[in-house]
């Protein structure tokens, strides 16, 4: 109880009057990250449960575990994949991250596990770190001028974010789509609770638009100088059906050993964090669902209405699953309890329009190649729409019983 | 309005009543035009033109307009005085008038002009209603060149097609955000500079639609 005493023991100074008043927030945040606030809300109705936001944010902090280290070995074997056959590329980036590559990795140039996740970790960690320092830094900033909490959604937000940048990414991009993120996607509404946009996906957004060059295309999947290799969606988009069984091969695409952002490739591991969230209600299964049933029910429609000109007509359902980062928005980003309806039926229709507007994005638009992270933000958007309309019939329906 | 005096009206609408920032009128075309400085600039004094003389002609002419016809009268004159300054566009600025296209047109529809001409025209005398028209046209260029020099700036990384940032492309360091010459950079922009504005005139903060009650808690234990 040691900790408890010093917490205790320094706690005056932060409150009212305290020499240090005005940095409350930073004390509140660390208190509560050790121990369960003893206070229970009293006025005003709320909700009455045994976990709170905070240990919430941590357990979907926690879930994405298995993709981040997936990633961080896919980063590595496609890489040193790669530069087995060329040894003339070059590491991208080198400098530091090279030092610390040559200085980590067992056999420099092999394959083993190790190297592969050796690898990685040169380019997860720094864009980590950033997203978390200068995301850290706004929130702390906003919380500390506007008296609000700290608040552990921003753990959620920076590791999303994180995930969802390809490992090439330049680190200044990185600190400024989080800013955007947190601060346009957040902060300006009142900060968590209040933000109606995903502001990981904000963050990646506004990168996508400002520097498409870094976020998007060929080359920016593989941490090698010179790299050139097609996503996924890319070949579907090309080559259809054929090139995607013969360049990438289902098996292959679920286990995530293909191009993509650095979180996303494998849709096991997103599953396994998934399922976890499921099976622990923090995320809802209505979402899941509806995104589930939207996705299949429209790769099923334009299946059946087919096109000869446009290829990814014909990509059925269990492909669209694999490819590009559509479980991983599915169990992380569309299941953010802020953004997303707050109704029952309202989350089956929010997942359903998602998972609609995924596949037409992908499928009938030719300037987006990826369509999940638009298609949740359009979502976002209209969710509290739905949720105005079901507590509207809500209503009617106990009005007409009586 | 009851006390108006020539330099309230001139004046006033630059920051404390701002058509953009305050009465958020005008915005379509802030969007639209702002991309690079120079095409700004031309609208800036398009818009003043068109609102100030607007006005002038409505006023004198207010006694006559019947009150069931007013907003017709004063349509006729706008669109009018747009076309006169559409063709002088064309006549002497004839490639920037060929960027600003439609949104000269436009400048009919601009909820500022027509605003000035029913809200203070109407009741006002001509020389009043004359540097109402500039002061507010001078509150809308104020707001959308400042759109404009963050839009071209961090867009292209030059001012008025000068080179200010030198962009990787040329050889240089500055790698242009593609989203500001979008047009959703400029709602961003004009959000930000008026959160700016109203951190500096608090006066203008509206009044929240509804309190929260205060968060109250208690010891569990």
């Amino acid at each position: 109880m040691a900790i408890r005493q010093f917490l205790d023991g320094i706690e005056h100074h932060f409150e009212k009057g305290g020499k240090h008043e005005r940095w409350y927030a930073l004390y509140e945040a660390v208190d509560t990250i050790f121990y369960t606030p003893g206070k229970v809300a009293s006025t005003t109705s709320h909700v009455r449960d045994g976990v709170d936001l905070k240990r919430i944010m941590i357990t979907v902090w926690m879930c994405t575990f298995p993709a981040m280290f997936f990633g961080m070995w896919n980063i590595g074997f496609q890489a040193n994949s790669y530069l087995a056959t060329n040894p003339d590329a070059m590491i991208a980036d080198g400098g530091l991250r090279e030092a610390f590559i040559t200085a980590l990795a067992v056999t420099g140039s092999g394959a083993g596990w190790w190297d592969n996740f050796v690898y990685g970790m040169a380019y997860f960690v720094p864009i980590y770190a950033v997203t978390f320092i200068v995301g850290g830094f706004w929130e702390v900033l906003f919380a500390t001028v506007r008296r609000h909490e700290v608040n552990e959604g921003f753990f959620v937000t920076s590791v999303l974010f994180a995930l969802i940048c390809p490992p090439t990414i330049p680190l200044w991009q990185v600190a400024l789509g989080i800013t955007f993120g947190v601060v346009i996607g957040k902060e300006v509404f009142g900060g968590t609770g209040k933000n109606f946009l995903n502001p990981a996906l904000t963050g990646r957004a506004f990168l996508y638009f400002a520097y498409p060059a870094q976020i998007s295309g060929d080359t920016v999947w593989t941490a090698v100088d010179g790299f050139s290799g097609a996503t996924a969606l890319s070949w579907a988009a090309s080559g259809g059906m054929e090139a995607l069984e013969t360049q990438i091969g289902w098996m292959n695409a679920f286990v995530g050993t293909i191009q993509g952002s650095m979180g996303e490739t494998s849709t096991v591991a997103v599953l396994i964090g998934g399922l976890i969230l499921l099976a622990m209600k923090i995320a809802s299964y209505r979402i899941v669902g509806g995104v589930l049933l939207g996705m299949i029910g429209m790769s099923l429609i334009l299946n059946i209405v087919g096109s000869e000109t446009n290829a990814m007509f014909a990509i059925p359902a269990h492909w669209h699953l694999v490819m590009g980062g559509f479980a991983f928005g599915m169990m992380f980003m569309a299941t953010d309890p802020v953004s997303a309806s707050m109704t029952n039926t309202g989350r089956w229709l929010f997942g359903i329009l998602v998972g609609v507007m995924t596949i037409l994005i992908r499928v009938v638009n030719p300037a987006f190649p990826e369509g999940i992270m638009l298609a949740i933000l359009f979502a976002n958007l209209f969710a509290p729409l739905m949720d105005h309309y079901v507590v509207q019939a809500n209503i009617k329906r106990r009005l007409a019983r009586g | 309005m009851s006390d108006v005096s020539a330099k309230k009206v001139l004046f006033e609408p630059i920051f404390s009543n701002n058509p953009i920032a305050l009465q958020i009128l005008g915005i379509c075309s802030a969007l639209a035009v702002t991309t690079s400085l120079s095409v700004t600039l031309v609208m800036c004094a398009s818009v003043i033109a068109v609102t100030a003389f607007s006005n002038l002609a409505v006023s004198l002419i207010r006694a006559q307009i019947p009150n069931s016809i007013r907003i017709i009268v004063q349509m006729t004159i706008i669109a009018s005085l747009v076309i006169v300054v559409d063709q002088l566009l064309k006549a002497y600025a004839y490639e920037i008038s060929k960027q600003l296209s439609v949104f000269v047109g436009l400048i009919i529809t601009n909820c500022i002009v027509m605003g000035r001409a029913e809200g203070f025209a109407m009741q006002n005398p001509p020389m009043l209603s004359f540097l109402d028209g500039i002061g507010n046209g001078l509150g809308y260029s104020i707001a959308i060149l400042f759109v404009a020099v963050f839009r071209e700036l961090f867009g292209s990384g030059e001012l008025l097609g000068f080179t200010i940032l030198a962009s990787v492309n040329d050889g240089g360091w500055y790698v242009p955000n593609g989203m500001m010459l979008l047009p959703p950079s400029a709602f961003f922009i004009i959000g930000l500079g008026i959160w700016a504005l109203r951190t500096w005139k608090p006066e203008q903060v509206e009044e929240p639609d509804f309190k929260m009650s205060a968060h109250k808690t208690r010891e569990a234990f």
